[in-house]
């Protein structure tokens, strides 16, 4: 099924002509694709619990404080290497979970908590926590819409040197850095006022300033353990705070590149750009079960420990689970490569014989709309 | 204004809502957890999502779109991205009816 606009390059901008293309075509805040689910089973698969999300939530504190006190004690030593590695997971890439899920207000059942894990998980991954929670927004209202959604991983043409690099999250911390202190000085972007409400426009400028001072003061703890003469022991201010976004981002952007690569663009069906994919237990609970990510974005209220739950519910209804995180790397990579040689190409997967089939209606009339 | 039979009481579990379509508009019934009813306008006043998809839990009703919250005893938005209060409408229960008046 040809689902894609045949071009090569795309303008993902969220003011240029594909915006204006996707707003008249009715690809912009569209009605999707949903499974049936019965409303008492929905009801319950939504029902928020404080339990789940503070018991992760004292692990990953706990684990934090051990690792990093590892890390501090075995210094000068090779031992310190794993602590500071799994340090660097649970900040630089655990923060990713906490941050989205927190930010739809799904984890806990208090709100405040919800806020308080927010605020700690937007500092750790780099971003701002007003501007990342609207662009979130946006990222389900208008899912892979080209020219709508701020949140598009895989952009055409793919330079898969760029996406090597996210691995050790240098480019992108530069960019969440570089956008805290424009936002810190008062200016969003166009991009940004396309997407942000003015009135949360001074939110955001406070936030990129608080976010900016803690990394400022960073700066000068390892300045001034330099001018002291700590050596190389300068540089835990930067390992314990900010540097994990770089050094333990890895397992962020390797869940998160499978979430829609090698799948469609511009379509209105979660099934034919989303992915779900079997993990390991670490690593779910790493990625607090946005693996199920087809069912996360059908039925953004359910919280994160309810998911598994969802996917026995509806799976009937979806492609197959990739089977693995290797299973599922080789399955997009493949499709990314054909989308590298073939524009407009991706990757459509089949459907069981319970499932509704694809609803190509939604999007495909797209072209005499547009006429 | 005169008030609108609209559904059954029993119709709506405690803590839940149904949609409720009447002269073109849409609404939600909420049965509160107080035991009242209520009803508000059934479009979130973010995106114009139906409010009839979501989760009633203690006095808020969250959109199933984007998590926004209202308090739907006064409509009023308590989480982004809604901005802008729900329109609320008067409800009375009589005979094991839920009667409403809307416009």
């Amino acid at each position: 099924m040809n689902t894609q606009v045949s071009i090569t390059h795309r303008d993902y901008s969220l003011t240029g002509p594909e915006s204006k293309r996707a707003v008249t075509t009715g690809l912009a805040a569209a009605e999707w694709y949903h499974t049936d689910v019965p409303r008492k089973v929905m009801k319950d698969l939504m029902k928020r619990r404080d339990g789940p999300p503070m018991r992760d939530t004292a692990l990953w504190v706990a684990l934090h404080i051990l690792f990093a006190a590892g890390g501090i004690y075995f210094w000068g030593s090779w031992i310190a290497v794993p602590f500071w590695l799994a340090y660097g997971v649970l900040y630089g890439s655990a923060c990713d979970s906490r941050w989205h899920e927190c930010g739809h207000g799904t984890a806990f059942r208090t709100r405040w908590m919800n806020d308080v894990v927010y605020h700690i998980a937007s500092f750790q991954v780099v971003r701002n926590p007003v501007n990342w929670r609207w662009s979130h927004v946006r990222h389900h209202t208008d899912t892979i819409i080209v020219g709508r959604d701020p949140e598009i991983a895989w952009m055409h043409p793919i330079k898969l040197g760029a996406k090597a690099l996210a691995y050790v999250g240098i480019l992108d911390v530069w960019g969440g850095v570089k956008t805290l202190i424009r936002n810190a000085a008062g200016q969003l972007s166009e991009d940004e006022k396309s997407y942000i409400p003015e009135t949360a426009w001074p939110r955001a400028i406070f936030w990129a300033r608080v976010h900016v001072a803690i990394y400022a003061a960073t700066l000068l703890a390892t300045l001034a353990l330099l001018a002291g003469g700590a050596g190389w022991a300068a540089a835990i201010p930067f390992l314990l705070i900010g540097g994990p976004r770089i050094y333990g981002c890895w397992h962020m952007i390797m869940t998160g590149l499978l979430q829609h690569g090698g799948l469609a663009e511009d379509v209105l069906d979660h099934r034919l750009n989303s992915r779900t994919l079997y993990l390991n237990p670490i690593s779910r609970w790493i990625y607090w079960n946005m693996n199920y990510h087809v069912e996360h974005h059908m039925f953004p209220m359910v919280p994160y420990y309810a998911l598994p739950k969802l996917h026995e519910t509806i799976k009937h209804d979806l492609p197959a689970p990739n089977t693995s995180i290797w299973d599922a790397y080789r399955e997009m990579f493949a499709a990314v490569m054909r989308q590298r040689q073939e524009p407009g190409y991706a990757l459509v997967k089949d459907l069981p014989p319970t499932a509704k089939p694809y609803q190509p209606h939604l999007h495909a009339s797209v072209p005499e709309r547009d006429a | 204004m005169p008030w609108i039979d609209a559904c059954a009481a029993d119709d709506i579990e405690e803590e839940d809502l149904i949609r409720w379509d009447h002269g073109g508009k849409t609404y939600v019934i909420v049965h509160g957890v107080d035991g009242n009813f209520y009803c508000t306008a059934g479009l979130c006043t973010h995106e114009e999502v139906h409010l009839e998809d979501g989760l009633v839990m203690d006095y808020e009703v969250e959109c199933p779109k984007h998590n926004a919250l209202f308090d739907y005893r006064t409509g009023v938005a308590k989480r982004e991205p809604a901005c802008v209060n729900l329109q609320t409408f008067e409800v009375k229960r009589e005979a094991g009816r839920i009667q409403v008046m809307v416009p």
